[in-house]
């Protein structure tokens, strides 16, 4: 039974006032220092109060919660948890056509929907191709990459400024883009990935924040601030597309790009390369110790990380015919691992549900767009205490060998 | 010549912010061995707490001494009370969870912390007050070196002085000594850990708010995002200096506050950035273990 | 008994800052015997192992490991991951499993360094790569089923109870095709029961000709297993014989004196 007791009322009471002279400066005063005027909000302070006496609450119900099942799994040791995602596969009854529903609802989108959705939904969905590619680097590595976004500019600029100067086509420069990134992967990896995890995080964040302040201000390479326009859009045999077409013609490009970059995903994560890369993860020396060599699979992890980045940017690029810096920032890194970690990390479903929550909720819930960062942020810390595997935890393969058919 | 005093004085102020900052950087990763994400957004924060109380009391016409000084108690009071906080809520659940977890819950915080600040302020650049007076004897010396100049380096090394003496002559400070080298064997032998680590971020917090204050009172105008770059560039100065250590933190920031300084005057002051991120590169790939600091063995 | 050695040290030092874990250490390990390392704690066993397997560099002295018809090989100053290659597999004290995968996974793991598959092959699953899958598939549930976990395979590791996860390591050390497999306290934390299933699996393990050097506090264990014993204490070889010598040596007593030994 979950019972709130009076320890826990008192202990939500004093979390409330802590959090109402916490926030005092910051949520109750409102200056403007040019006109000398100041707004005095109390109101504030009341929904600061009862915020942090619920959220205080419902910590609690949740901590007991949690003891009792740990309590009950000692218990009934032996038997391993199963999460719903594995019972959800394990019964092909209900999968099977939960998943063909699923893939028919993204057939037909652009027959049901307006251009604006399909628009929305082609956005959601390279966010699902970025969040796939992170989780090699750091759902399956281990290793947090705070500079993805940079790839991501890589591929872009790549064919932006491919097709500014030289004309060249979307299919052509989408291998290159892809190419590149990897190479400034590769670049960028050799040094640092000897690197204890921190400091990776760290130093992927100024590689991150470098490339930002040069397309910023290299002006003659990357022409400034003010980006690049007119980017020829992907092409289909010559075939003059009308706008809505285009739009359709994208959407299933990017939906081709999903199924492929989940296959690929796929069978990496099942195979010796994956393995090494999710070994890598749990324990760096034993990992050594077992002959395999940790700077080359960091190396694969980070430029395939990176190539998957690339990729998106192209795609990105020729989907707005327009591009600049601001679409760059560290906030975008942040966003694409918050898809991960929210997800599940290292979990293929996990990646997908956690990309079309984060991108589409923002955009169906006008309202709340605004809180859209500070809700990242919320997410992150709280995925990390009450849920760190995600909403979707990774299931591990199991192998049949050719003698042991039966289990 | 003059040129070369005035980039001088302008690297070692610089320093010096970076220094109050990059302190707690160093404190807070010698004791539980984390990045510290959100330690920006602390220093941000309290330049905003500054702001705000010193707008409210100008408008009640206190003297500008007494103003000043009660910004900065509040600057540095919320500050620590952020910090506690931060590490309460974000932190101390996640001791003992995979290394990865308490790093991205403090990316998290620090995103956090930058939107509710833009959300319940503004997004655009505040212009912050003139608190510091500009005395008429220090008229010749003025175009290399201004007041907040020197009133950030002596702060600056009035606080490094109470630090050292907290840390080496203190209880207080033999705890956090005993905790950073060996947590278990610390709390094993009596120390309250919990407490401890309490006080480093408590600390921490506080030196940021005082280099927000005076960072602020410097440059003149203030935005939710100081606090990103700003956390950057002193968390390289603890690296260059060797995180962990807390003279090296100091070294780190003057090496780094005078490199930009000299980078940005004789150079560009458009990859003014780069230069700190570049060099923060170069010394992770080079020399990890910072100027100071010591390599680590990992035990197998 | 094949008399070869398998393994020469010589003259092992390492330092630590100013403090001398091993102090010109030497140890012959002939090839197809169970060689033990006894001391007291701290003697700098298990820092004789990260010297081994890579994981420190030594600060002078030689490594050198000689596969029978083959040229010797110099280990000093390899990788850890190359000296596993060279054909030196461990275990570790405290174990170091890969918690998150597998039973079988942590095994396939160890196939590692003898595959090679690569990424493309890993997406197009060629035939080869197909193949190379199925045979470590296969070589891997035969090492579990020397070890009794066949039936857990698909069980992930951290669900293991101790003992199993002591076998785990030796499975997944041995998917690596070592000559000599190096076993860090492989007893430490067992029942009597577990005891005696891990000294017939060493046993059987010794039997298809590998060599094997193990650290042990268990006096019990070395003495029925070792063919051969070196004692070190303080970094330094104070003693090597075959157990019986060993037991009656006055230094190696005096070195455990205090320390309560059971030579049952």
């Amino acid at each position: 039974m979950n019972v709130i007791t009076i320890k826990n009322f008192r202990n939500a009471l004093v979390t409330a006032l802590w959090f109402m002279f916490l926030t005092f400066p910051i949520m109750v005063i409102k200056v403007n220092t040019t006109e000398n005027l100041i707004v005095w909000r109390w109101h504030n302070l009341l929904y600061v109060g009862a915020t942090a006496f619920t959220a205080s609450l419902l910590t609690a119900l949740y901590r007991q919660y949690r003891d009792r099942k740990r309590s009950q799994q000692q218990q009934e040791e032996g038997t391993s948890r199963v999460s719903w995602n594995e019972r959800f596969f394990n019964t092909p009854a209900i999968a099977r056509p939960v998943c063909a529903l699923g893939a028919l609802f993204f057939l037909v989108f652009p027959l049901l929907f307006s251009t604006y959705q399909v628009n929305i939904m082609t956005t959601a969905l390279m966010y699902v191709v970025l969040g796939l590619g992170l989780n090699i680097v750091v759902g399956v590595a281990g290793l947090l990459n705070l500079g993805y976004v940079a790839f991501y500019a890589v591929g872009a600029y790549t064919y932006a400024l491919l097709n500014m100067h030289y004309g060249v086509g979307f299919w052509v420069a989408l291998p290159l883009g892809g190419i590149m990134a990897a190479l400034f992967g590769i670049l960028l990896g050799f040094p640092v990935l000897r690197l204890r995890g921190d400091y990776l995080a760290i130093v992927t964040l100024g590689f991150g924040e470098i490339i930002l302040l040069v397309l910023k201000n290299w002006s003659e390479f990357s022409q400034g601030p003010g980006g690049i326009s007119n980017i020829s859009r992907p092409g289909l045999f010559n075939i003059q597309l009308s706008m809505e077409a285009t739009l359709n013609y994208q959407y299933y490009l990017t939906i081709a790009m999903v199924l492929l970059t989940i296959f690929v995903i796929n069978r990496l994560q099942n195979s010796r390369i994956g393995r090494a890369l999710f070994a890598l993860r749990e324990d760096e020396i034993a990992c050594q110790a077992m002959g395999i060599d940790k700077t080359t699979i960091k190396l694969t992890a980070f430029a395939l990380g990176a190539t998957w980045a690339g990729l998106a940017g192209v795609f990105f690029a020729a989907k707005n015919a327009y591009i600049n810096p601001d679409s760059f920032t560290f906030l975008e890194s942040a966003m694409i691992l918050c898809i991960v970690v929210l997800g599940g990390m290292g979990s293929i479903l996990g990646v997908i549900i956690g990309a079309l929550v984060l991108i589409l909720l923002p955009e169906y819930l006008r309202a709340f767009s605004d809180y859209r960062m500070l809700a990242f942020g919320a997410i992150l810390v709280s995925m990390m205490i009450f849920r760190p595997q995600g909403i979707v935890a990774n299931i591990r393969q199991s192998y049949r060998s050719s003698k042991d058919g039966a289990p | 010549m003059e040129y070369f005093l005035e980039l001088v004085f302008s690297g070692l102020t610089r320093g010096s912010i970076y220094a109050l900052i990059a302190l707690g950087y160093t404190m807070v990763y010698g004791i539980i061995g984390l990045i510290n994400f959100a330690h920006g957004e602390i220093y941000m924060i309290g330049a905003f707490t500054a702001l705000i109380i010193a707008t409210v009391l100008n408008m009640y016409g206190l003297p500008l001494p007494a103003v000043l000084i009660l910004a900065a108690i509040a600057a540095i009071v919320w500050s620590a009370a952020y910090g506690f906080t931060v590490e309460r809520v974000a932190y101390r659940p996640l001791r003992g969870a995979p290394r990865l977890s308490p790093l991205i819950s403090a990316i998290g915080m620090s995103i956090f912390l930058q939107n509710y600040v833009m959300l319940a302020q503004t997004p655009n650049f505040l212009p912050f007050p003139t608190l510091i007076p500009e005395p008429a004897f220090l008229e010749p010396i003025a175009s290399m070196v201004g007041t907040t100049d020197l009133t950030i380096l002596l702060v600056t090394t009035v606080v490094m002085v109470l630090l050292t003496l907290l840390i080496k002559f203190t209880r207080t400070g033999k705890a956090m000594r005993a905790t950073s080298q060996d947590r278990t064997m610390a709390f094993l032998v009596g120390v309250n850990v919990d407490t401890v680590i309490s006080i480093t971020f408590v600390i921490g917090s506080s030196l940021a708010a005082i280099g927000g204050v005076l960072i602020a009172s410097h440059i003149g105008q203030i935005n939710f995002y100081i606090g990103f770059i700003a956390g950057i560039k002193a968390f390289t100065a603890a690296v260059l200096g060797g995180i962990g250590s807390i003279p090296g933190a100091v070294l780190g920031s003057f090496v780094l506050g005078l490199t930009e300084s000299f980078a940005t005057g004789y150079v560009s002051s458009a990859y003014e950035d780069v230069f700190a991120f570049s060099l923060l590169v170069l010394i992770l790939i080079f020399r990890p273990a910072g100027l100071l600091g010591k390599a680590s063995i990992e035990k197998v | 008994m094949n008399m070869e050695p398998i393994l020469s040290v010589r003259g092992l030092c390492m330092d630590f800052g100013g403090i001398r874990a091993l102090d010109k250490l030497d140890l012959r390990i002939r090839a197809g015997e169970i060689a033990a390392l006894i001391g007291p704690n701290g003697a700098g066993k298990t820092t004789f192992f990260n010297c081994l397997t890579g994981i420190y560099t030594p600060t002078a002295g030689e490594l050198l490991l000689a596969p029978p018809g083959q040229p010797s090989r110099r280990l000093n100053g390899l990788k850890p991951n190359r000296v596993t290659e060279a054909g030196l597999a461990r275990t570790f004290q405290n174990i170091r499993l890969f918690p998150g995968m597998t039973v079988l996974e942590n095994v396939l793991i160890g196939r590692h360094c003898r595959t090679k598959a690569k990424i493309l092959g890993a997406i197009l699953r060629d035939p080869r790569t197909r193949r190379e899958e199925r045979e470590n598939v296969d070589i891997g549930m035969a090492l579990l089923k020397k070890v009794g976990l066949a039936h857990m395979a698909d069980e992930v590791a951290k669900n293991l109870p101790y003992g199993a996860q002591r076998r785990l390591e030796i499975a997944r050390a041995l998917a690596t095709e070592p000559l000599l497999l190096l076993l860090d306290e492989p007893a430490a934390g067992m029942n009597p029961q577990e005891t005696q299933e891990l000294i017939s699996l060493i046993r059987s393990i010794r039997a298809e000709g590998l060599s094997i050097l193990l650290i042990e506090h268990d006096m019990k264990l070395v003495m029925s297993l070792s063919d051969y014993i070196f004692v070190v204490d303080y970094g330094r070889k104070i003693a090597e014989g075959v157990p019986e010598e060993v037991r009656i040596n006055p230094v190696v007593i005096k070195a455990y004196l205090g320390e309560e030994v059971d030579y049952a």
